[in-house]
């Protein structure tokens, strides 16, 4: 069955919603207009605005209040438009749902799912295009998940909605039109654990979400080359599943990690001190990180694309790992 | 409201002995808000707090024992001593903080009426907070949501004229609060925060309204602190006249005066209530005094619930949980 991304997700939400009658979606634009992505279209109609509720554009106050019906024993999707607008639900996310089991001694859990796009590549500019889910992996009482497959944009859903405590889901926006085929039973996914989307030898490259089909072009450029890239897929941000990476790292004994991010201070400079950490006495030479450049995104397409790791930018930083490598020959 | 005084007053004395630690933020002179509302309440009722909250946790029915072992950072405080002074949480009497984000308790107060209306529960969800929150952003987000929405929250402003130690002339450009709600269409009244009777009386009509699919409604209650804004404030912002001013409208003495003079209760009565105050608060101190700390050991508990599969993954890490070397 070919699906995109986008059909992938909005299935997880009408398979949430006609599976648990505590699960409501609720977020700016999500009901009548059928979403900002059109991710939930057909749901209003199918499911009433109850369960498919529009908000006021009032990110701190619906977020807050998906934190208070999880408490009152709902399961609520909060989608915020993108992960810059979700900065105006910040206090929410991070002083409430992210502390309150903690603050409570345990007593406060709080079920909430929320959905929000992140990254750029659609010339949005510098307030629509930002990839900031590095920061909320930095937070303990979050899970991160970031879906960069078909089969995680449809089964990551159903296992967040399964966990007792708040699960942030990064969609990447220029996933969306991603096709593909899709097996008609797709289930829930796990979300624990990084994935191996491509065996290989030579090098590591560990990425996720919008990077990651940039990432499997350039591993098979490379293997044009008779460079042998192995790609790790982290799906989830927080907790990173490091032994997977690491694992991987210590075969390869290369790593790269290629991100959207900015550089510094970003989730490349966890993910390689992880590597380090973890992989040193393997490591044939440092890890190398490929970001997006350190600039507010800017808006004309040449020099967006010159600001995000493109393919190609891909393919040059894995050779000159390979190639280079103080352990090459 | 004694048990609040008497209460406080030992948390203040423990607080110099530094037994309690951290901020501490009492609610002294401004009792009869919370007993003049959480006395309208169910038990099913749910409550939102701020920072200032001991006297409605206890009023609400959380252990004076459990509350006292809290502010202490005691394993058997009624957050099992994570929480502190500023997060007192009890599930069993649906009290929900605690919070000390000045307005980051209402979106869950409106949340937690979302989850009452959407699953046909008739019950009230009571949301205190500070007039500083009225400058937040929040209070305007969440009076629009509730009233779009029809939720079923009461609104508690306790106006006690300070936000910190800002005057709200000098924060506000409409110090009429009620004001502010009312143009949200939600029903809102001023009451004299100072007389419990009056408080009781608004309330249960407010909490009636609410619970009768009446949606959310506000109360500005005109209170005061008769202590500074924590236990660090030097208070410099108000002038001693002032406190002296609303201290001869003590929420206790106003209503000893109405027992008194109509005869309800006698000076004998009043020693009985000051004994078992008494006794309650040197219960409660005795209990966390000899309250255990929790062992270093479980400090990472209740990051993440218990059956969350998260567990899993940092265990199982080469580095051990949450990416730290062993």
């Amino acid at each position: 069955m070919t699906v995109t991304y986008r059909e992938a997700l909005r299935d997880a939400l009408r398979d949430a919603l006609v599976r648990d009658p505590r699960v409501f979606l609720m977020g700016e634009d999500v009901g009548r207009y059928g979403g900002c992505f059109a991710v939930s279209m057909g749901l209003y109609e199918e499911f009433g605005p109850e369960r498919v509720r529009d908000t006021p554009l009032s990110e701190s106050a619906f977020v807050g209040a998906g934190i208070g019906a999880a408490l009152g024993g709902l399961r609520p999707i909060v989608e915020v438009m993108t992960v810059n607008f979700s900065l105006l639900a910040l206090d929410q996310i991070l002083n409430n749902a992210a502390t309150l089991l903690h603050m409570s001694g345990g007593q406060l859990n709080v079920p909430l799912v929320i959905r929000m796009t992140t990254g750029g590549g659609r010339q949005l500019a510098a307030q629509h295009s930002h990839s900031l889910e590095g920061w909320y992996a930095h937070i303990p009482g979050l899970r991160a998940v970031a879906p960069a497959t078909l089969e995680d944009a449809r089964g990551m859903l159903w296992t967040a909605l399964e966990d007792p405590d708040p699960v942030l889901l990064f969609e990447h926006g220029g996933l969306y039109n991603l096709e593909g085929e899709l097996a008609p039973d797709a289930g829930p996914v796990d979300i624990d654990r990084a994935a191996v989307r491509r065996a290989g030898t030579d090098l590591t490259v560990i990425t996720y979400g919008g990077m990651l089909p940039k990432v499997m072009a350039a591993a098979e450029q490379l293997a044009g080359e008779r460079i042998s890239a192995e790609v790790v897929d982290l799906r989830t941000l927080r907790p990173l599943d490091d032994a997977t990476f690491v694992g991987s790292v210590t075969r390869t004994h290369r790593a790269l990690v290629v991100d959207e991010g900015w550089r510094s201070v970003g989730m490349s400079a966890e993910i390689a001190a992880r590597v380090t950490e973890g992989a040193f006495y393997d490591l044939d030479a440092p890890v190398e990180r490929l970001c997006t450049t350190e600039v507010p995104l800017p808006h004309p397409k040449h020099l967006e694309d010159a600001a995000i790791p493109q393919v190609d930018d891909v393919v040059a930083a894995a050779r000159a790992l390979v190639q280079g490598g103080p352990g090459d020959g | 409201m004694l048990r609040i005084r008497r209460f406080e007053e030992a948390c203040a004395q423990l607080y110099t002995q530094t037994k309690i630690r951290g901020f501490l933020h009492l609610y002294i002179g401004e009792e009869a808000v919370a007993v003049g509302v959480l006395e309208g309440l169910l038990p099913e009722d749910a409550v939102v707090a701020t920072y200032r909250e001991h006297g409605h946790a206890l009023i609400r029915g959380v252990p004076a024992t459990a509350i006292m072992a809290e502010m202490y950072g005691k394993a058997t405080g009624c957050s099992g001593g994570r929480g502190g002074s500023m997060h007192l949480f009890h599930a069993p009497t649906r009290f929900y903080g605690g919070n000390a984000i000045v307005a980051g308790g209402l979106p869950i107060a409106v949340g937690l009426a979302l989850a009452d209306a959407m699953q046909g529960r008739s019950v009230v969800t009571a949301c205190f907070f500070g007039e500083g929150a009225v400058a937040e952003g929040e209070f305007h987000e969440c009076m629009n949501l509730a009233a779009l929405w029809h939720l079923p929250v009461l609104f508690c402003c306790e106006n006690n004229l300070y936000a910190m130690g800002t005057a709200l002339a000098r924060s506000e450009s409409e110090t009429n609060l009620a004001v502010k709600a009312a143009a949200y269409e939600v029903p809102a009244w001023t009451v004299d925060g100072m007389d419990v009777l009056a408080v009781e009386e608004a309330a249960r009509r407010a909490i009636d309204a609410v619970r009768n699919g009446g949606g959310p409604h506000f109360l500005e209650l005109r209170t005061y602190r008769f202590r500074a804004h924590s236990m660090f404030d030097p208070e410099r912002y108000r002038a001693k006249d002032e406190v002296e001013e609303w201290r001869h409208r003590d929420p206790l003495e106003v209503l000893w005066a109405v027992l008194e003079s109509e005869g309800i209760a006698d000076e004998a009565e009043r020693d009985r209530a000051e004994e078992a105050a008494a006794a309650e608060v040197a219960e409660a101190v005795a209990f966390a005094e000899a309250a255990p700390w929790e062992p270093v050991e479980t400090l990472e508990r209740f990051v993440y619930s218990d059956e969350s599969s998260v567990h899993d993954v940092l265990a199982s890490s080469p580095l051990g949980p949450g990416g730290r070397r062993r």
